[in-house]
C-alpha cells in the first residue's frame, strides 16, 4: 500500500515537473525546432534582450501583479476583518456573494468586464486590467485571511481591551501579528492570480499595452520561438523565489503558536 | 479595593430579555460567584460589569464612579477568560507587561512589577518562555498575573477553571483563593459548577432567566433556599407538595409534614424542599417527619450511597447516606425515612 502511494507521488511529480524542466532546458538549446542533440547556448536569452515587446509585457505583468497584490490584500483583509469580527446587516449575503466569482469561468467574467467597461467608459488598458485583477483577487484574499481569523480567538482582543487597549490598538498589537502569515499568503495568492491571468487580460489589453501571457499567446500564433522558453524560465525563477521567501518566513502549516 | 454596584440593569437581545432589573452590590473585598444554568444571563452580567456590553437600562458603578458609559479599556478591570487568552506571539513577560505598557509603565519599573506578579502566581523564572511552552495550569496562572499586575479595581473571572482537569482545578482554586485573600480584591466569578461556587465564594448569587433569585453566604443559600429553582439548581432536593393545615403541611397522600419555616394561611398550596442527605433511614429515632418508601434503585458512589425511592402513592424521593456498612439495603426493600422540621424548607415554586 505504501509503495503504491510512493509510485503515485512520483507519477504526479513527473507529470507536473517534466514539462517545466523540458521547457527550461529548451531555452538553452541552440536549435529553434527543439532538435536533439542538445547544444547549450544563450542564443534565446540574447534574442529575448532584443525583443522589446516581450520584455515590456513581462515588466507590465510584474507591475500589475505587485499593484494588484497590494490593493487586493489591503481591501480583502479589511473585508475579512469586518466579516470575522463584526455583525452588520447583509453580512451573510456578502459572504455568499464573495464565493461565486471564484467559481464563475474567467471567460464569462472577462466578457462581462469587457462589456461593462466599454459601456461605462472605463475602456481598456492598464487601469482596466488593474481593476479587473483586483476585483478577481479580492475573493481569494478574503477567503485566505478569513480562514486565518478562524484560528485566532476573539477573546485575545477582549483580553487586550480588558488591559487597556482600544479596539484599534488591540487589532494592531494582537490580531495583526497573528494574522500576518495568512495576510502574506493572501498577498502571494493575489500576486499569482494576477500574474497567471490570461483570459481577462486578453479582453482588457490594448495593442499598446498587454501582459506577458497575452503577449506569449500572440507570439505563439505567429510562430513559436524558444525566446518564450527563456522568458518563461525567468518568470518561473522569479515566482519560485517569492514562494520560497514566503515559506521561509510564514512557515505555512505551522500553527503551533496559535490556538 | 472597591465596591461594585449594579443598579436596575436590563439587557435585551432582539426579543429575548437576557437580564431583567438586576440590582446588586459586590462588597469591597468580597468573592462573589454568579451561579446559574447556561442562558441565565450570568455571563452577560459579568460582561456588562467588565464593559464589553452596554446595558439597555441601569447603572454600573465601580467605587464612586458611574462607569456605565465607559468602555472596557477605560475601566481598569482585571479579567480572566476560560481559554486563558494569553497572547501567543509574546513571551510570558510581554504578556504580563501588556497592561502596564498601556498605563505608561515601561522598562525596569515594568520588569520589577512583572517579576513580582510572576512570583505571586509561583512562576518565577518563566518570564522568557512562550505561552505554548506552558501547561494549561501554568498558562492560567500567567493569565491571573497579567490581570492582577495592573492593580485593577475589580477582578472578573469568566469560568477560568473549567478548561482544567479536576486535580489541577482544585489546585488552582486554592491558589485563587489565597491570592484573592492576600490582595483583598473585589472578585466576581462566573461559573456553572456549583461545587466551585460554594468552595471559592463568600457570596453566591443564583441567576435564573435573567434575574437574581437569591444572594447570600454559600451555607445560607444551600441550607435555606428561597425558591424551588435555587433548591434544585444548587445541590439536590426532594419536593413535597401539599396544603397548609394547622401549622403543618398535609401531603396528597395524607401524611402530615412539619416544618420550621413560616407557612402561609391555612388551605394554601405549599412546596417543601428537603435535601436528600438530611433524610435518614429510620432507626426508630425521634425525628418529627417520617415517610414510608420502597427502594427502586441503589446507586453506589464510593463514600456515598444514593437511594432512589418511591412512596406508596407514587412520589419519587431521593436519599443520600454515608457508606458506613456497605450495601445492606437492596431494591424492593421498604424503609422508613426520618427527617427534622428544621430541614424542611418552604420554597416559592
Amino acid at each position: 500500500m505504501k509503495q503504491i502511494g510512493h509510485i503515485y507521488l512520483l507519477v504526479v511529480l513527473f507529470f507536473l515537473y517534466t514539462p517545466i524542466i523540458v521547457m527550461m532546458a529548451m531555452g538553452f538549446n541552440e536549435s529553434q525546432l527543439y532538435e536533439l542533440p542538445f547544444t547549450f547556448s544563450f542564443r534565446w536569452y540574447d534574442a529575448l534582450l532584443g525583443n522589446k515587446q516581450l520584455l515590456t509585457a513581462g515588466m507590465n505583468s510584474i507591475i500589475i501583479a505587485v499593484i494588484t497584490s497590494v490593493l487586493a490584500t489591503s481591501l480583502g483583509t479589511l473585508a475579512a476583518t469586518a466579516l470575522a469580527r463584526r455583525t452588520f446587516r447583509g453580512k451573510s449575503l456578502l459572504q455568499l456573494l464573495l464565493l461565486p466569482p471564484i467559481a464563475i469561468p474567467w471567460l464569462i467574467t472577462g466578457t462581462a468586464m469587457l462589456v461593462f467597461f466599454y459601456w461605462s467608459g472605463i475602456g481598456r488598458g492598464m487601469h482596466a486590467l488593474l481593476i479587473g485583477h483586483v476585483a478577481l483577487a479580492i475573493p481569494y484574499v478574503v477567503l485566505v485571511v478569513g480562514t486565518g481569523f478562524k484560528t485566532i480567538r476573539a477573546d485575545l482582543e477582549e483580553a487586550a481591551m480588558s488591559l487597556g487597549s482600544t479596539p484599534i490598538h488591540a487589532f494592531f498589537s494582537v490580531t495583526l501579528p497573528l494574522l500576518y502569515p495568512s495576510i502574506l499568503g493572501a498577498a502571494l495568492f493575489a500576486f499569482a492570480v494576477s500574474l497567471d491571468q490570461f483570459v481577462i487580460s486578453y479582453f482588457l489589453a490594448t495593442p499598446g499595452y498587454s501582459t506577458l501571457p497575452v503577449q506569449i499567446y500572440s507570439a505563439i500564433r505567429k510562430g513559436f520561438t524558444p525566446e518564450i522558453n527563456a522568458i518563461s524560465t525567468l518568470l518561473l525563477l522569479g515566482s519560485m523565489t517569492v514562494i520560497l521567501i514566503f515559506a521561509r518566513f510564514a512557515k505555512p502549516g505551522d500553527t503551533s503558536d496559535k490556538r | 479595593m472597591t465596591n461594585v454596584k449594579v443598579d436596575t440593569v436590563a439587557k435585551t437581545y432582539g426579543s429575548t430579555k437576557v437580564l431583567t432589573d438586576i440590582s446588586t452590590e459586590f462588597v469591597e473585598g468580597s468573592f462573589t460567584s454568579l451561579l446559574g444554568p447556561s442562558g441565565s444571563g450570568k455571563t452577560t452580567l459579568l460582561r456588562i460589569i467588565a464593559g464589553f456590553i452596554k446595558p439597555d437600562e441601569g447603572v454600573v458603578m465601580i467605587g464612586n464612579n458611574d462607569v456605565t458609559n465607559i468602555p472596557v479599556w477605560g475601566r481598569n478591570i482585571g479579567m480572566m477568560f476560560q481559554s486563558y487568552a494569553l497572547f501567543p506571539h509574546m513571551t510570558i513577560a510581554q504578556n504580563v507587561a501588556f497592561g502596564l505598557e498601556r498605563r505608561g509603565i515601561k522598562g525596569a519599573a515594568a520588569r520589577k512589577e512583572v517579576d513580582r506578579a510572576l512570583e505571586m502566581v509561583r512562576l518565577p523564572g518563566f518570564a522568557d518562555r512562550m505561552p505554548k511552552q506552558l501547561s494549561g495550569g501554568q498558562q492560567q496562572r500567567v493569565a491571573l498575573a497579567r490581570a492582577m499586575v495592573i492593580k485593577p479595581s475589580v477582578l472578573l473571572l469568566d469560568e477560568p477553571l473549567s478548561a482544567l482537569d479536576r486535580r489541577l482545578r482544585q489546585e488552582m482554586q486554592v491558589e485563587l483563593l489565597r491570592i484573592q485573600r492576600e490582595s483583598g480584591l473585589t472578585t466576581i466569578f462566573v461559573t456553572h459548577d456549583q461545587e466551585e461556587a460554594l468552595t471559592l465564594a463568600d457570596t453566591v448569587a443564583i441567576l435564573d432567566k435573567g434575574r437574581i433569585v437569591q444572594t447570600g453566604k454559600p451555607a445560607t443559600v444551600y441550607e435555606r433556599p428561597t425558591t424551588r429553582f435555587a433548591a434544585e439548581f444548587l445541590g439536590d432536593s426532594n419536593f413535597l407538595e401539599g396544603k397548609v393545615e394547622g401549622g403543618a403541611v398535609r401531603l396528597a397522600s395524607g401524611t402530615v409534614v412539619r416544618t420550621a419555616s413560616t407557612l402561609p394561611a391555612n388551605g394554601s398550596d405549599v412546596t417543601l424542599a428537603v435535601r436528600p442527605e438530611k433524610m435518614t433511614i429510620s432507626s426508630g429515632g425521634s425525628h418529627a417527619n417520617r415517610l414510608e418508601a420502597r427502594i427502586t434503585t441503589v446507586i453506589y458512589a464510593g463514600p456515598v450511597l444514593s437511594y432512589l425511592l418511591e412512596t406508596p402513592d407514587g412520589m419519587a424521593v431521593k436519599l443520600f447516606a454515608q457508606n458506613k456498612d456497605g450495601v445492606v439495603l437492596k431494591q424492593g426493600d421498604t424503609i422508613s425515612l426520618d427527617w427534622s422540621p428544621e430541614h424542611t424548607i418552604a420554597v416559592a415554586s
